[in-house]
């Protein structure tokens, strides 16, 4: 019962963030989905995950998601651009954008095909803190490094994006 | 009745803690408020309010009654929807985050109850990332009534505030878990016990958390007080520069829910501080019965703490803020897990 509760919240919420106008009520909208996630999370058992999932995504990255959409203060989406002329409709994009979404519903047909036979996962839930910490740094130590390398990369990279371009002369 | 009441009396003793939990934490705000305009007289070679009742004590309920009987004003502007609802994802968020610290032992409420009842609203066993998790959500009520007010002063205390919260909750969570490597377990039920103990059961047997780890005391307070909005990190609300901050625009109730907010913020800060570091509602010659005056007093100090550095210091700039948060409080709390963790490691504590 509270699985459709939560899983209903989490959907409505998710297609209300694409169907928003103002960025803003986007955001709130997919805290809202998160919420209902980290719910899902309690119901399978696993309270530190519901409780890792608001800390991180609904409070931390969501923040600055609100702060960037605050701070470029766009209160609404242009809409009314010319169709013809706008550089993501033109046939290279959209042959990539048509790609993406074709991976996409494959991915996603893969996942659920599969789905039905969930006894692949250990049958033990995890629920105590140091059983997740014990099998993050020995079962899944390798994905584990490489996820933290892969971010690194990600933050070298935006730290290069938004540095400014020294002059030679010397002075910035 | 009584039949029903003694096989239901555990449970109704529950609901009971939960009312009680409820009222006092409104009741300290009006404690705060009073408080605060005492201690700032005081400090201020003033005798503070005098008019109200016995020495100004019901100064906190006219102040309350102003506020109700004033106008509720919305900037035609404004975000309807956002305004309204800022200030109550701000208080729910504060009350919500107390429910699951505990503030006594367990007690039998003089033999009424059949089996112990631990005091504290709900027992969690990551009760401390619930506490995180839920403040971090007050963050919201902050930024969006500064998006929604459409006005300038509102957006820069709003941004202001994000800016501040996103910064100093690092070195908030790092020094607590130097806190959860000590004490080994992530409930806060379980870290205040790990704090007591005495010798021979009469002499004081200092187990406290802040002698082991006085800078990451200091750290978690320093970052909580900026969480808080406090001064000297008050910059969301910086009188000189940006009128009234974040909530500029309100006024009436919806103003004191924002206020209601802050002071309960204040509260939890503290209690937390007090079941993390300074032993909870353990205290040597005190029963475990009546722990919770111990808990009480402590977390009025660090109370009175608060009001204490708010008249006594001079706000920082911004960029100081920013630089010490980032430069000093961050590596520190780092290096202090370092060192903990390398100590529980080497010592076997």
């Amino acid at each position: 019962m509270l699985f459709y509760f939560f899983g209903a919240v989490a959907v409505i919420a998710s297609l209300l963030v694409i169907a928003q106008r103002n960025p803003v009520y986007s955001v709130l909208l997919l805290i809202a989905s998160f919420g209902a996630l980290s719910g899902l999370y309690i119901l399978l058992d696993a309270p530190f995950v519901a409780v890792v999932q608001i800390i991180v995504y609904a409070g931390a990255i969501m923040v600055l998601f609100l702060f960037v959409v605050m701070l470029l203060n766009a209160p609404h989406e242009e809409t009314d651009f010319d169709e013809r002329t706008h550089p993501l409709l033109r046939p290279g994009p959209m042959r990539f954008g048509a790609v993406l979404a074709v991976a996409l519903i494959a991915e996603l047909a893969w996942a659920l095909s599969r789905s039905g036979s969930s006894a692949t996962f250990s049958t033990t839930p995890v629920t105590s803190v140091a059983a997740i910490g014990r099998s993050l740094f020995t079962d899944y130590a390798f994905q584990f490094e490489v996820t933290s390398v892969l971010i690194l990369v990600a933050m070298v990279g935006a730290v290069l994006m938004a540095r400014r371009e020294e002059r030679p002369g010397g002075k910035r | 009745m009584f039949a029903f009441l003694s096989s239901n009396s555990f449970f109704i003793a529950q609901i009971g803690i939960c009312v009680v939990v409820w009222v006092a934490l409104q009741l300290s705000a009006a404690v705060m408020v009073y408080m605060e305009r005492k201690v700032a007289a005081y400090l201020q070679q003033r005798v503070g309010p005098t008019r109200t009742g016995y020495a100004g004590l019901l100064q906190p309920i006219a102040d309350v009654v102003k506020l109700l009987f004033k106008e509720e004003l919305r900037p035609a502007a404004a975000d309807p929807l956002l305004f309204a609802l800022a200030p109550i994802i701000a208080a729910t968020s504060a009350f919500a985050a107390f429910a699951v610290v505990p503030f006594g032992g367990t007690t039998t409420l003089l033999g009424l109850l059949s089996e112990p009842l631990a005091l504290g609203v709900a027992d969690v066993n990551v009760a401390i990332l619930v506490v995180f998790a839920i403040t971090s959500m007050g963050v919201y009520g902050i930024v969006l009534a500064g998006w929604s007010s459409n006005s300038k002063y509102s957006l820069l205390g709003g941004l202001r505030s994000s800016a501040q919260m996103i910064s100093y909750e690092l070195s908030y969570g790092m020094a607590l878990a130097a806190v959860l490597v000590l004490a080994n377990s992530m409930s806060l039920r379980d870290i205040v016990n790990a704090q007591s103990g005495s010798l021979l059961g009469i002499i004081p047997q200092f187990r406290w958390f802040v002698f082991f780890q006085p800078v990451g005391f200091l750290i978690f307070f320093t970052a909580g007080i900026a969480e808080t909005n406090r001064a000297p990190f008050d910059f969301p609300e910086a009188e000189q520069e940006l009128v009234a901050g974040y909530h500029t625009e309100y006024s009436s109730m919806s103003f004191g829910m924002f206020f209601l907010a802050e002071y309960i913020n204040m509260v939890t800060v503290s209690a937390v501080a007090t079941d993390l570091y300074l032993g909870g509602w353990w205290f040597p010659f005190i029963p475990e019965s009546f722990g919770w005056l111990a808990f009480l007093a402590k977390t009025g100090f660090l109370l009175f703490f608060y009001i204490w550095m708010r008249w006594s210091l001079p706000r920082y700039r911004y960029d100081q803020l920013m630089s010490f948060g980032w430069k000093v409080l961050l590596p520190l709390s780092v290096l202090n897990l370092l060192v903990t963790a390398a100590a529980v490691l080497y010592f076997g504590l």
